[in-house]
């Protein structure tokens, strides 16, 4: 364990949770137009995924930004990985690349409802950095 | 004070060498289409990085946001 709860927490969501958002705002009210859209293809796709709120502690940003190394919000982990933010998303999406990361079928052509985001209730870290689906 | 898109198309091309870029922009929020020949053998999220890396903490402050897209050299 480091001396760093938050970083440590951020680390334990990424951990247990094989599809996660980390966004501004919630996937049902998101708080910023990239946010949105990054959620609108993962439920497009029917892709279950847990979402953190990074907007409530300033500091979930800042540990998050440091631990990825990417500056940017929204950044989805896909596996414990970065797959990117709303740019390569977007892009991954329009290539069929990101369908094939997450191993689900691209919708088009076929009946699909667009499924309820799964939301993964973990425990309150330290900091709440739990999110509010 | 408002940024111009010409601003950072010219850090990028500075910042990264042999690259070109395409940047436009409302003073707030950008489009960045950066080719470059170092993005070759890299993975998206990697060229994103060296994009990212020339404004560092001006990303979500001065820059309010910036859209990349990102091209190798030969594409």
């Amino acid at each position: 364990m480091s001396e760093n709860p938050m970083r440590d927490a951020i680390q334990s969501a990424i951990d247990e949770n094989p599809v996660l958002l980390f966004m501004k705002g919630t996937p049902e009210q998101p708080a910023c137009g990239f946010s949105a859209r990054t959620v609108a293809v993962l439920q497009s796709l029917g892709q279950p995924f847990a979402a953190v709120d990074v907007l409530p502690d300033p500091r979930i940003r800042q540990e998050l930004s440091e631990l990825s190394q990417w500056p940017t919000i929204p950044q989805l982990f896909v596996e414990g990985e970065l797959v990117g933010g709303c740019d390569i998303v977007m892009e991954m999406y329009q290539s069929g690349e990101l369908q094939k990361t997450l191993g689900v079928e691209s919708p088009q052509g076929e009946e699909q409802a667009p499924a309820e985001p799964e939301v993964a209730q973990r425990e309150a870290p330290p900091l709440s950095i739990e999110n509010k689906l | 004070m408002e940024v111009n898109p010409e601003e950072l198309k010219e850090r990028i091309e500075n910042g990264i060498p042999g690259s070109s870029a395409e940047v436009t922009g409302d003073g707030h929020h950008f489009n960045a289409v950066v080719s470059a020949r170092a993005f070759n053998g890299l993975s998206r999220i990697a060229q994103h990085r060296l994009v990212y890396d020339v404004f560092g903490s001006e990303l979500g402050e001065r820059i309010h946001a910036l859209s990349i897209k990102t091209r190798t050299a030969d594409e």
